[in-house]
């Protein structure tokens, strides 16, 4: 569903910054796929591009055979409804209620309002914020926020759903309980998932595949179960030592 | 010395509607300049959604240069055009030519600072959603930064204040005209006193109106 090939990222300056080398990713259609990597590894560059944020410098992403990376203007707008997007940071409208935050991307397309408040009405159900349609989000929990990100992303009906660093900001009891949203979405509407995370924890609660990155490369992917059991990089190795470090000093207190 | 005290009240209530008008006039009509410009300079910034680094320059050039002019050498030198614009070199209309000149720079230096505050990762969320350029503009810059802006009106219309005041001196009238005319050319300490009390309390009522509405529109402060 998503080929990426040979894609490279190189930000232009005094000293030229490459954030992405030569990154090749197969993502299936249904996959949920985790893509980790320590801080300043390039993953949100990754996503960037996917998401038709940022223009590759060279490279192709495809996504139903349809070359992203060189379309402009007006196209590019109606690819980019078709990806949903969400961020660590919620990135709701403060000024809107939680049903005008869902009905944005609608109003954007100018959809009759009778529709929208139709359609807004069964994403809340299905994020669990039925109550909250009237509520603005800095009356919101960061869990709630979330929520209502993921119900907007999802409003166009996208194929594909990109979450960036999406439970970074939250506890782990809300981190799980917005994992297993992302999950159901995954198992009932067939959204294709990627996720962007340095938690190794997201990767192994709900992934079916994983990708990491380490110095703008792609080091290592595959099937979770195969890549997490006879890690083949130091990082990789490192990423699950962080882990078993982290559980160990758990289970001592 | 004035006759009596109703005729000082009559003078300075027909000040006040002078002030009021000029003030209310010139804001007005600098937001018509000013909002637009202020909103080109955001959006063709370096890292917005318009990037133009040339245009960006260029505006920031006139803005500046706007803002250097001393407002009572602007007002002298604007009085041709002023005669122009409205047909006549004194008088409150003809002062708010000079007042929007002056004030439109500055507005757009107000809803510059105002839009900057956005997060622009709510910017990028919205271009994630397919916003065009005009619907980030329509839909989430300007009513993102309206209670900023608000706030923002209320420093424009007491600067305004301030500004038409000094209008007073070359023949404009409302409050600025009657401190100057009595108090200091006439040595009428009352008069100015109440002139300055007068203005002191509009002021005080224009800025609690701004920040009371500013403050009930912010759904940020919503936390019940």
């Amino acid at each position: 569903m998503i080929r990426i090939q040979n894609l490279s990222k190189v930000f232009d300056g005094p000293v030229p910054v490459t954030a992405l080398n030569q990154i090749d990713l197969h993502v299936q259609q249904g996959d949920i796929f985790g893509i980790i990597g320590m801080s300043g590894a390039g993953k949100s560059t990754l996503l960037r591009c996917i998401a038709l944020l940022e223009r590759p410098s060279s490279g192709s992403i495809t996504v139903d055979g349809v070359e992203l990376s060189s379309v402009t203007g007006r196209e590019l707008i109606r690819l980019r409804r078709q990806i949903g997007v969400i961020f660590q940071g919620y990135h709701l409208l403060m000024q809107r209620t939680v049903a005008q935050n869902v009905a944005f991307p609608l109003e954007l397309l100018k959809t009759p309002k009778r529709e929208i408040e139709a359609r807004v009405k069964e994403l809340l159900e299905m994020v669990g914020l039925s109550d909250k349609t009237g509520a603005y989000p800095a009356q919101l929990s960061g869990g709630q926020k979330q929520r209502v990100a993921i119900a907007r992303a999802l409003a166009n009906s996208p194929k594909i759903l990109l979450c960036d660093e999406p439970t970074s900001a939250l506890d782990s009891l809300t981190t799980k309980s917005i994992l297993d949203l992302l999950q159901n979405i995954n198992r009932q509407l067939g959204v294709t998932i990627i996720i962007i995370t340095h938690e190794i924890g997201v990767v192994k609660a709900i992934c079916h595949k994983v990708g990491v990155i380490d110095s703008s490369a792609m080091v290592e992917q595959g099937p979770v179960k195969e890549v997490f059991a006879s890690p083949q990089s130091p990082i990789t190795r490192l990423l699950l030592g962080q882990m078993e470090e982290k559980e160990g000093g758990a289970s001592q207190c | 010395m004035l006759g009596n005290l109703s005729e000082l009240s009559l003078m300075l209530l027909e000040g006040l509607g002078g002030s009021l008008y000029m003030t209310f006039a010139a804001t007005f009509f600098a937001y018509v300049l000013g909002l637009p410009l202020g909103v080109l300079m955001v959006v063709t910034s370096p890292s917005s959604i318009m990037p133009a680094k040339k245009t960006h320059a260029a505006l920031g050039w006139v803005i500046n240069i706007g803002r250097s002019i001393p407002f009572i050498i602007l007002m002298v030198a604007l009085i041709p055009f002023t005669r122009f614009i409205v047909g006549k070199g004194t008088g409150p209309t003809a002062a708010i030519v000079p007042l929007v000149v002056a004030a439109a720079p500055f507005v757009a230096r107000m809803v510059e600072t105002s839009l900057e505050e956005l997060d622009p990762g709510v910017v990028e969320a919205a271009r994630t959603m397919g916003a065009t350029n005009w619907q980030i503009i329509w839909k989430v810059f300007l009513p993102e930064s309206i209670p900023s802006l608000i706030r923002g009106g209320s420093i424009t219309t007491i600067t305004l204040i301030g500004y038409s005041a000094m209008a007073g001196a070359i023949g404009a009238g409302g409050l600025g005209d009657i401190a100057i005319r009595f108090g200091y050319y006439r040595y009428q300490d009352d008069v100015m006193i109440c002139t300055i009390v007068v203005l002191v309390i509009l002021v005080q009522v224009i800025q609690s109106i701004f920040n009371l509405v500013a403050k009930k529109i912010d759904k940020r402060s919503k936390t019940d």
